[in-house]
């Protein structure tokens, strides 16, 4: 946890700094708290990419390549190429500043260099200084800048200072997809070495055993079963959880947190109670073990290497359609790469519940469902019975996570849900909700502890928000669909609105199901009581 | 990469003082270790719990659920936190020269 109090942290200063923004230096020993630490050699090496070596930002020299600017400019040239978008979001900015305010770490650093703005300037001065005319004539009087050292260390500290949430992109009045332009950078920064160790270790996990943990199958077994165990200890339902098997008819695609960490756990649990009352012939995958994709925070050829193993086991296995649980960068990649990345997937059938009767029309490219539209129609049919009053005490509302709601526009199913299993839901204010959600400020590999302050200056706008729920209605649960936020919401609310909890939608879905010979139940999925009520709660 | 001393002890660990060989673990390692999280005595109790990470770890490669620590050594989160200040990941997992835990964790 960071060492300032919220009462520090929230004195943001807004003056801009009086240097000349195009000649940057920044102070990495000053600034701890607020950066990464770089990719370890044995993950870079693992996955092939350029430059493994022990580093730190801190080092006056990093290691680069005598020719890093070429690689660099060579790069850029071949992404202007083969991606048309990265043209137009270079060429299109009129800089009117719609975006400038609209990002959770300038709201919460006051930091120019956060506006989205001035972030992707940092990208764009290079792009018009090395292929445009005009910056090549005119060079900064065209707004072009060299590539220098110094610019280079600041793309890390600022790209590595994005979480890919999209939520300017929503207010960009030409769409300029700012998510895009850190990719890109992220990209280039990778040619040279640049990356950082939360997602280069994921994603060398993930090539070897399919998950970002490095769990291996019998692992992945073993963790399972134990939460079953304990799931028949503590409510007497007994669950045998299906994997690898093939011929059932639905593959489902879990984050790996959910069968590693609390509160994702109960979450995890809380799929299979749904799966075995309504009797879903499912089977997860020991490989495609994992939903999320950290190609996505490092390159397209990585998101691309990773994916694959959903329709490869899909095809394996012989299932006819594919689940999604609760994950949020996962719905990018699947709904707006994975058909054109690895599809088609044409030995699938287009998804249809064998419950309702529902053909799920909006996935009939990529064959795949998210548990929420899943779940949903089943409550709207009427096939599954719910005791909201076992949800009793929670006062709950719903954090959208950034991707599912930006990139998928899964706004309406989680809520619909959620109004059928509690009796207690209260909505943020609207403008921090549904498309203009906040972060959780951890996204897009910076989740990590060594990066605290910069997560908790980003977490302010979500636990302002957060925190006037929980004072106007005494909201004691903040529900989300996505592994990440399921990890970096904890910290943020214990530091912005203390005393409220964390949990995923279908946890609370398992809570209200009422099971076919179930014994009475007496606790919920944490093994707390029921009826009683949680300090610090009060009627509105 | 950087190196950590302590007596006779010398190994590489990462930024946070995490062993970058777990192979290279001993019980002398891990009491070496137990001094950078403050634990400069090390008990039955701490021991049961890096025992039973250790253990863990060779067979499974990876560090347990906190609930499965629990629930197999019985000591209760709150006790854990007691052993190792920093908790079971950060602290005990340091100790048993576990790798940190990455993803969306």
């Amino acid at each position: 946890m960071a060492e300032k109090s919220p009462q520090e942290l929230i004195q943001i200063d807004l003056d801009p700094p009086r240097r000349d923004w195009r000649n940057p230096s920044v102070d990495f020993e000053s600034r701890r708290g607020t950066w990464s630490y770089p990719a370890a050699a044995k993950n870079i090496e693992y996955m092939g990419y350029a430059n493994p070596r022990e580093w730190s930002p801190t080092d006056d020299d990093w290691q680069l390549p005598d020719n890093w600017q070429q690689i660099i400019h060579e790069g850029f040239k071949e992404r202007l190429a083969k991606y048309r978008s990265l043209r137009v979001f270079m060429d299109t900015c009129v800089r009117c500043g719609a975006c400038a305010d609209k990002c959770h770490f300038f709201i919460g650093s006051g930091d120019p260099k956060n506006m989205p703005v001035l972030r992707s300037e940092l990208l764009r001065s290079i792009y018009r200084n090395d292929f445009t005319l005009a910056g090549k004539l005119l060079g900064g009087f065209a707004g072009g800048r060299k590539l220098t050292k110094e610019v280079l260390k600041e793309w890390f500290y600022y790209f590595f200072q994005c979480t890919e949430c999209r939520r300017c992109s929503v207010y960009c009045p030409y769409g300029i997809d700012t998510a895009d332009v850190t990719m890109m950078a992220r990209e280039l920064m990778m040619l040279v070495g640049l990356n950082i160790n939360w997602i280069c270790e994921p994603v060398a996990n993930c090539q070897r055993t399919g998950n970002h943990l490095g769990i291996q199958p019998h692992t992945f077994k073993d963790n399972i079963e134990f939460l079953c165990e304990e799931l028949e200890d503590s409510h007497g339902i007994k669950i045998e959880p299906v994997i690898n098997k093939k011929g059932a008819e639905v593959l489902f695609i879990i984050p790996s947190a959910d069968y590693f960490a609390d509160p994702g756990t109960y979450t995890f649990v809380g799929y299979l109670m749904l799966f075995k009352q309504i009797g879903l012939d499912y089977t997860m995958s020991a490989y495609a073990s994992e939903g999320g994709n950290f190609g996505l925070f490092t390159s397209h050829d990585t998101i691309k290497k990773l994916n694959y193993k959903i329709y490869h086991e899909a095809k394996r296995l012989g299932v006819k359609w594919i689940l999604g649980g609760e994950c949020g960068h996962m719905w990018r990649v699947m709904h707006q790469y994975m058909d054109t990345m690895n599809g088609p997937a044409d030995f699938l059938e287009v998804p249809r519940s064998p419950l309702t009767g529902t053909v799920f029309e909006n996935a009939r490219a990529t064959k795949m469902v998210h548990i929420c539209e899943f779940t949903a129609d089943l409550i709207r049919n009427k096939k599954i019975k719910l005791d909201k009053s076992r949800n009793d005490k929670y006062r709950v509302t719903f954090h959208d996570s950034c991707n599912p709601a930006r990139a998928l526009g899964l706004f309406e199913e989680p809520r619909y849900i959620l109004k059928n299993v509690c009796n207690h839901f209260y909505e943020m204010p609207e403008n921090t909700i549904r498309e203009h959600t906040f972060c959780c400020a951890g996204g897009a590999g910076l989740g990590n502890d060594e990066n605290m302050e910069m997560r908790l200056r980003g977490g302010l706008p979500r636990g302002n928000a957060l925190k006037h729920v929980r004072d106007a209605h005494g909201v004691n649960l903040m529900s989300c669909i996505c592994a990440i936020d399921r990890a970096t919401l904890p910290p943020l609310a214990e530091y912005w609105s203390p005393g409220v909890e964390i949990s995923g939608v279908h946890e609370l879905v398992a809570n209200a199901l009422v099971m076919d010979g179930e014994p009475e139940r007496t606790v919920n999925l944490r093994g707390e009581p029921l009826k009683e009520e949680k300090e610090g709660t009060t009627d509105v | 990469m950087a190196t950590f001393a302590h007596g006779n002890i010398s190994i590489s660990v990462d930024e946070d003082g995490f062993m970058q060989e777990p192979e290279a673990w001993n019980e002398e390692v891990a009491a070496a270790l137990a001094t950078t999280e403050g634990v400069n005595d090390l008990t039955e109790d701490h021991w049961k719990v890096v025992n039973y990470l250790r253990d863990y770890y060779l067979q499974f490669g990876v560090a347990p659920m906190i609930r499965k620590l629990c629930k197999q050594t019985g000591f209760q989160l709150k006790e854990i936190y007691e052993l190792f200040p920093s908790g079971p990941a950060k602290g005990a997992c340091k100790v048993a020269g576990l790798p940190k835990p990455t993803g969306c964790v």
